[in-house]
């Protein structure tokens, strides 16, 4: 049973279908057919790791649109000291891919279809959650409920199931607001991704199709409402501040979004018959593009975990089954959350000592191959002993 | 129970106490649930490789009888009626049995507190005996009533600890009194069974050994793996000859 079908509970839901186990996804909006950039405008990097195994499962072949990533350009803020990711420094394969959300949305659905162990239900109200040692039961709003060796909590930062638990969270706010919007500009971005590193927040540039670019503006929570007031052509004044000139004249090619941010982590992401991915179990800033390459890493760990439980005949919930996943995530996910915690700390300040030194760190790393060869295998989800869908194997 | 038996009384006690807690994964069985994924898969692959079953098959052990020799509470058989088997679970302990019946009650095993020598005639695809041997008096006639017990082109499987002073530290000083992953009293390090004498048990009863493989811990990973240590924990296959 998964609760929760956004991109990560239905990439995992694709992943246990077609190992031939019985799925139910239970969502609270029904997100089949949510095309409309109304419904989410946000659009995700995925890394080469990822990708692979949404090749492996079929998913990407139905993406409609992939723009690879082969250039990350990082400034720092006006200082002119910056780092440049190529993509030809580590192979010939892009660094990683940009594809808008409702897109990826699309494509798991359509994997999802033909399998016929899969029960969709949404929309849905879940009322009741029990775990006991022979299985999880839940119950909805009207009244069904069903029953499962296992409960997977893809629900999201504010986790219904997580709040169930006694699992420990430890949460901050980064006082820092994302504006997230699509704009057209008249040059092509040849597919390069730019973050310049400015003193309220990093601010990306990240390819998608055509002469599109996808913005992830981060600002001081305080200024953001009068930011949201203004009317477009203010707006596309205050963006091109930041954005620069290089790609000529910019327009608003979609609407525009806040998503606070805030940085959080559950102790652990199992319990009695519960295991959490995504967002559920970790939520980070968005500074590295790594949030939704995480999920899927926490896909291809827990997928495997079950089916290779599943293949014995083992039960997939029993708890010594779980902490193999747990232990497996952990390292991963408490790495990713400090990088980004880390870089978002070190840069989003404007003091003088503290900008000099990480110029010159900047500056050290784009010069130490090894060092930046790290970062980038990192970035890229190759770090770690990989869980094999992750190498587009078959478990 | 005959007047020959293979069964020993005081060891039967032991494991009549602790029946209860044979789910319980923190219990005093936690390290046979830690230890049983890598056992099921040994089992698993060696029946598939025996009877040429195609690996990666939904129900890979349909259609076969499995015996489970000393079940306790099922955490062997019930795996493998998941997987398709028509499983047999017999123990001598009668607790273990009442647990293993209600905890797999919806999986069609059929749980039986009986001895192998008390099975008389009956002939199974696949025989198991995990972690039997070193609890058993008679030796040798435990091997003889379970080989009896296999069909001519069958196979057996079994598990055992190793006697070596590699085993009586860490399979029984540290794992009973140390690590307290067993209860102490669990084992007698002088019952353990070295991998020559059991091949040669099984020789004397008419089977041939067909693979050796160890059990080790990875401390840095925490958890258990096959390997080609057979200092302490070590299964085996072994194959009845005959048949088709």
């Amino acid at each position: 049973m998964i609760v929760g079908g956004g991109l990560v509970g239905a990439a995992l839901c694709v992943a246990l279908a077609q190992a031939g186990l019985e799925v139910v996804v239970i969502d609270r909006v029904d997100q089949r057919g949510q095309l409309d950039a109304g419904f989410d405008g946000r659009a995700s990097a995925i890394a080469q790791a990822p990708k692979r195994m949404l090749s492996h499962l079929g998913i990407w072949e139905h993406l409609a649109e992939a723009t690879p990533i082969l250039d990350i350009r990082v400034a720092d803020g006006a200082s002119k000291l910056f780092l440049h990711y190529d993509h030809t420094e580590i192979g010939d394969a892009p660094l990683g891919y940009m594809v808008e959300n409702r897109h990826m949305r699309s494509a798991l659905f359509q994997a999802l279809r033909p399998h016929p162990g899969v029960t969709y239900i949404a929309p849905a109200e879940i009322t009741g959650v029990e775990r006991a040692p022979e299985g999880a039961r839940l119950t909805l709003s009207d009244g069904r409920t069903f029953n499962a060796p296992l409960v997977i909590g893809a629900d999201g930062r504010q986790s219904y199931l997580r709040g169930q638990t006694d699992i420990a969270l430890t949460r901050w706010s980064y006082k820092q607001t994302a504006i997230v919007c699509t704009i057209a500009h008249e040059k092509p971005h040849n597919n390069v991704a730019h973050e310049h590193f400015l003193p309220s927040g990093p601010f990306a540039i990240l390819p998608i199709s055509g002469n599109r670019s996808s913005i992830v503006w981060t600002e001081r929570v305080g200024l953001v409402p009068d930011i949201m007031e203004l009317d477009d052509a203010g707006f596309l004044d205050a963006l091109g501040q930041r954005f620069g000139d290089f790609l000529g004249a910019l327009s608003l090619a979609g609407p525009r979004w806040t998503y606070p941010l805030d940085l959080q982590f559950a102790h652990r992401c199992i319990d009695k018959r519960l295991a959490l991915v995504g967002d559920a179990a970790h939520g980070m800033h968005p500074i590295a593009g790594q949030g939704l390459n995480l999920g899927l890493r926490d896909v291809a760990a827990l997928a495997e975990v079950v089916i290779e439980a599943h293949r014995l005949g083992l039960d997939i919930g029993a708890a010594h089954i779980l902490e193999r996943y747990d232990r497996w995530r952990r390292f991963d996910a408490m790495l990713m959350l400090s990088l980004t915690d880390g870089i978002n700390r070190l840069f989003s300040n404007d003091i003088a000592p503290v900008r000099l030194a990480r110029d010159v760190g900047l500056a050290l790393v784009n010069r130490s191959g090894p060092l930046k060869r790290f970062f980038m295998r990192h970035a890229m989800g190759e770090a770690g002993r990989l869980p094999k869908l992750l190498k587009g194997e078959p478990v | 129970m005959g007047a020959e038996s293979t069964v020993s009384g005081a060891e039967i006690g032991h494991f009549d106490a602790l029946a209860r807690q044979w789910w319980d994964e923190d219990g005093d069985f936690k390290a046979l649930h830690r230890i049983n994924p890598v056992r099921i898969q040994y089992i698993r692959d060696q029946i598939q490789a025996h009877f040429g079953i195609e690996v990666g098959a939904p129900k890979p052990l349909k259609g076969l009888s499995i015996l489970d020799i000393g079940c306790g509470g099922g955490l062997i058989a019930e795996p493998l009626a998941r997987l398709g088997a028509e499983v047999i679970g017999i123990d001598a302990s009668a607790d273990a049995i009442g647990i293993a019946r209600s905890h797999g009650a919806k999986l069609g095993i059929q749980y039986q507190n009986t001895a192998p020598e008390d099975l008389g005639g009956q002939r199974f695809d696949c025989v198991l005996s995990m972690e039997v041997i070193e609890h058993v008096e008679d030796t040798e006639l435990f091997m003889e009533a379970t080989a009896a017990l296999i069909r001519p082109g069958g196979l057996f499987v079994g598990a055992t600890l190793n006697r070596t002073l590699k085993s009586l530290a860490l399979g029984k000083i540290a794992a009973e009194y140390v690590l307290g992953w067993v209860p102490p009293g669990t084992h007698d390090w002088r019952k353990f069974v070295r991998p020559s004498e059991f091949a040669s048990l099984l020789r004397r009863a008419g089977l041939q050994v067909s693979d050796f493989t160890g059990i080790s811990f990875r401390a840095l990973e925490g958890d258990w793996t096959l390997s080609r240590d057979l200092g302490i924990n070590y299964m085996l296959a072994a194959a009845k000859p005959g048949g088709e």
